[in-house]
């Protein structure tokens, strides 16, 4: 070989440069050279002058006046020169540039030109900056390429119909006739573009797929040989023949066996031979087990097969090699929600896995771990989880709080355990949690009576012990105002007593107002922490009347005005401040959320006798927060008709459960919000719009009291979503009240679980059900209008039974309607 | 599919960049900064893949270069693992025990070898011995022309 000399020893002289200045001086001589070439014209020197450029570009130079030099030497016919101006057009030249359509005059004389390796180079270029136009030109070329050259250029002729594809979808079906043929090809560079080229179709057009369905026989049979072949140089790596074929062709069997029976029939035997027979000790075995695992999870597979995929991945989770633990998580989490149990039994080894020194894998861990809590094993996970919060990195905390607290709502053995968690979670990481994290524990803890004593203690501990984590001093603050007279009773039974005079408690409480380190926020809570003990403490009410006084001239408004009413209660009001101060009435759950935007975590008014909306529970979060969002812009989305299920967890499906630990659900049905009341501020804007979303209930059946209703809830073109309400309306509870259903064969049923199965008496509440409805083969709508429900249940005692024909569903579902305020 | 493969030296300077997606000058140099900022950041015994926006990222440090691309959802990370040391083997075998300065000086013939591996983001070869050949003809071509005209070609 030749060297290059003249574009060597610019290189190096550039290299030489010792300052950024002297390299700029330099590049900006050879530039100016550059030009003057190109401007004289053909001499044989202007290739290498754009290699210069070209290299000059690379250090991150401007390099747009050698565009038109590309399209210059594109056009030569020296062969040279054809090499740097194409490589020169797909650095400088894309598709939004003028100059590309230049050039497509040239490839498609390329295209044609005797030599191969000029054919290539045209190929190439045109699969790596082809615009849409200069696609649309040459694509008949192409297609004349793939049918009738040799190997060398069909390999490249396929992919860059792949490319030409992507650009303009329209020509998919210039390019399906010959994709077939080429799968008959020896040539294992041909056959891997014939694969991705399938795929690409396939991807656009389910028609395509319906018709490529039929070569699955034919892929099961290359891959059988190649799986089964003898050692071939050519194309060994590792022990695996041909690795790189091998994982296109199972990516292109996993999207014709999805969700079709036959084909996947056909590839069980084929999957279960690579499962077992690869060899994953090198890199490129562990990628085609991999694949063939994603496939096997991805189609109708027997669960045989299933089991035997699950398996692997348990073997991977083992592996030394730190990437093939990643890929295993990351697998894992995908098949968490549909393979529960499968995965459940590899949950030591994920729990291990948190420890591990790379963030990433720490990352999976985490949210494998958090997907695998159940109510079973609640108590070793969150004892990892808490060790694991300790230690884990910052970038991680807030993700694993909230898992925690997710976790802990959903699971809890006990009120106590619970609140402990709580507890544990803010002493560590008090600075990472979301907000509505105060009011929460605030709400929870008012529920569990009989913990008043021991979480008051133990929070007056942690105060006294450290006040840099807001939320915790905010909770604190508030139980110690609240239940201040347990804490200086001294005794409790599930903690050490520990004698606290009411000048301890006043001074952790000062302290607290007047640390730096305490919000705004937090000082208001601590203000009306004392306030309220003012009520609850006999000796020191001076003291307290004192400390609100000062703050009556506070720089901070919010605390100002608080204590100049705090004052006013003191002299003018006193006979009302016990009643005003008296203990808070245990906060319900279930109330509808706040909706003017308020954090309730913050005390307006020292109105303490009325509840405290507070914004249902850590489920609800997003669908609360939608709410507010929506409520800001005027509108709500939630149905008009409340279904009152409970909002308690649903007893669905496991994974429904865990679709909600991953925070991704959406509002269904059973979690419904009633809507929230709108603000006054919405109602004051005539011109405001509210949109309405109208969800018709059709009654279905009344007989003896109890009657069903069938509310569409979501249809798209092949799923139907409808919930089955029924109430009573007799003077007694119906009991065992169960449904059954059936439909025509094509559809595909599936009944979550009931909301419960008691119905009180007089329509004070109802069951829920909810029933999906899929028809995967998209045969006409109609079909669905057919179902056929079986009532049973139980009355004084009595069992009935009845069946119910419904022809048709409520077709509008979720019809917005406008009506101005 | 592939959307870029760089390559860039521990003081991350660009050694090779080849793009398979349209994408503005400006918004190159950006994700060039981005990789080598996060892949150089990665401590030694990490795992080989990052996210980035919503794709997968890909590395893997051979001597004092970096081999980076970019991966959709579905592409498989070990196969890109793969694909990277089977490029890194072409080198070796056309510049014999390749080293970056090899890579620096002479940048158009790994451009050259690249596009005889990888086109449009995909595999378009998986045999060693028939890429070599091809680059080798093409060299061939190139020097009978070089003869002819009796220049160095660059």
């Amino acid at each position: 070989m030749t060297p290059s000399v003249r574009l060597q020893e610019m290189i190096r002289v550039i290299r030489s440069a010792r300052t950024q200045g002297e390299e700029r001086g330099i590049i900006q001589r050879e530039c100016a050279d550059i030009r003057a070439q190109f401007r004289q014209g053909d001499n044989g020197e202007r290739s290498h002058s754009l290699a210069k450029l070209l290299y000059v570009h690379m250090l991150g130079y401007p390099a747009h006046f050698g565009q038109m030099e590309c399209v210059r030497l594109i056009a030569s016919p020296r062969y040279s020169e054809k090499r740097i101006g194409y490589l020169g057009a797909m650095m400088l030249l894309d598709e939004k540039q003028d100059a590309s359509l230049l050039i497509t005059n040239s490839i498609k004389n390329d295209l044609s030109h005797s030599s191969q390796y000029v054919q290539s180079l045209a190929l190439c270029t045109l699969a790596c900056m082809g615009s849409a136009e200069m696609c649309r030109d040459l694509a008949p070329e192409i297609e004349r390429l793939l049918r009738a050259s040799n190997s060398y250029i069909k390999k490249k002729a396929t992919l860059c119909a792949v490319h030409i594809i992507k650009k303009v979808p329209e020509l998919a079906e210039l390019f399906t006739p010959s994709a077939r043929t080429l799968l008959s090809e020896k040539n294992h560079g041909v056959l891997h573009g014939a694969v991705v080229l399938i795929t690409e179709l396939c991807k656009r057009n389910p028609d395509t797929l319906d018709q490529f369905r039929k070569a699955v026989p034919e892929l099961v049979q290359i891959m059988k040989g190649l799986v089964t072949s003898s050692y071939s140089p050519e194309h060994n790596v590792a022990g695996i023949s041909d690795p790189f074929l091998q994982v296109r062709i199972l990516r292109l069997l996993r999207i014709l066996g999805h969700n079709n029976d036959t084909a996947s029939d056909a590839m069980n035997d084929l999957l279960a031979q690579v499962a077992t027979n690869t060899d994953s000790s090198k890199t490129a075995g562990s990628a085609v087990l991999y694949e063939t695992v994603l496939t096997i999870m991805d189609i109708n597979s027997e669960s045989g097969l299933r089991v035997l995929a699950v398996n692997i991945l348990g073997r991977f989770l083992l592996n030394n090699d730190r990437n093939i633990r990643y890929i295993s998580m990351t697998s894992l989490q995908k098949i968490v929600q549909t393979d529960h149990n499968a995965v459940q039994r590899h949950r030591g080894t994920i729990v291990d896995c948190l420890k591990d020194q790379d963030t990433s894998v720490k990352r999976r861990a985490l949210e494998l771990s958090l997907a695998l809590v159940s109510a079973v094993n609640i108590r070793s996970m969150m004892k990892e989880l808490l060790i694991f919060l300790s230690f884990c990195p910052p970038e991680l905390r807030s993700q694993t709080a909230s898992g925690i607290f997710n976790a802990a709502e959903r699971y809890s053995p006990s009120k106590r355990w619970h609140i402990d968690t709580i507890l544990h979670v803010l002493t560590t990481a008090g600075g990472d949690v979301r907000d509505e994290t105060v009011p929460n524990l605030i709400q929870l803890i008012t529920t569990a009576s009989e913990l008043h004593c021991y979480t008051v203690h133990k929070l007056y501990r942690a105060l006294v012990k450290d006040i840099a984590q807001q939320s915790l001093v905010q909770v604190a603050c508030w139980c110690i105002g609240e239940y201040g007279d347990l804490l200086l009773k001294g005794e409790c039974e599930e903690i050490e007593p520990m004698q606290v005079t009411e000048d301890d408690v006043l001074d952790a409480l000062e302290t607290v107002l007047q640390s730096h380190m305490s919000s705004p926020a937090t000082r208001g809570f601590a203000l009306t922490a004392t306030m309220k003990l003012s009520t609850r403490i006999t000796d020191n009410v001076d003291r307290i009347r004192s400390i609100v006084s000062i703050y009556g001239s506070c720089i901070d408004l919010e605390l100002q005005q608080r204590a100049v009413e705090y004052n006013a209660l003191f002299k003018k009001y006193d006979h009302m401040r016990a009643a005003v101060l008296e203990r808070m009435p245990v906060m319900d759950k279930n109330l509808p959320g706040h909706t003017n935007g308020d954090t309730p975590g913050e005390i307006k008014e020292p109105d303490t006798s009325k509840p405290k909306p507070v914004e249902a529970g850590l489920l609800s979060e997003p669908a609360s927060q939608v709410c507010d969002l929506l409520d800001l812009l005027g509108g709500t989305d939630t149905p008009l008709q409340p279904s009152p299920a409970p909002t308690s967890t649903p007893t669905t499906t496991s994974s429904a459960d865990l679709l909600d630990l991953l925070g991704g659900l959406e509002p269904t049905p059973e979690l419904t919000i009633p809507p929230a009341p709108f603000d006054l501020f919405v109602l004051k804007d005539k011109h405001c719009c509210v949109y309405v979303h109208v969800v018709p209930t059709v009654s279905v059946y009344e007989k003896n009291g109890l009657s069903l209703k069938i509310q569409c809830d979501k249809q798209t073109e092949t799923e139907v979503t409808v919930s089955l309400i029924a109430s009573n309306s007799t003077q007694n509870d119906i009991t065992n009240f169960t449904l059954q259903a059936a439909v025509p064969k094509s559809v595909q049923l599936q009944m979550k679980a009931p909301s419960g199965n008691v119905i009180p008496a007089h329509g004070l509440g109802q069951v829920t059900q909810t029933v999906l409805l899929n028809n995967p083969n998209k045969a006409s709508l109609p079909c669905f209008r057919f179902m056929r429900i079986r009532v049973s249940y139980s009355n004084q005692g009595a069992m009935h039974q009845d069946t119910v024909l419904i022809d048709s569903f409520p077709s509008t579902a979720c019809q917005p309607s406008i009506s101005p305020l | 599919m592939m959307h870029f493969l760089l390559l860039f030296s521990r003081q991350g300077k660009l050694r090779l960049q080849k793009w398979f997606l349209p994408l503005p000058e400006r918004e190159r140099k950006k994700i060039v900064k981005d990789m080598t900022t996060m892949v150089l950041s990665r401590k030694p015994r990490t795992c080989n893949f990052l996210h980035w926006k919503d794709l997968k990222i890909v590395y893997k440090r051979y001597a004092s270069l970096y081999f980076c691309c970019a991966l959709e959802n579905k592409d498989n990370e070990l196969l890109a693992l793969e694909i990277l040391h089977r490029y890194v083997e072409l080198l070796d075998k056309y510049f014999g025990n390749v080293c970056e300065l090899d890579i620096i000086f002479n940048f158009e013939k790994a451009y050259f070898i690249l596009d005889e591996f990888l086109m449009g983001g995909e595999i378009q070869e998986t045999s060693k011995q028939s890429i070599a050949k091809s680059v080798e003809a093409s060299d061939m071509l190139q020097e009978t022309m070089e003869e002819y005209m009796s220049k160095p070609a660059f």
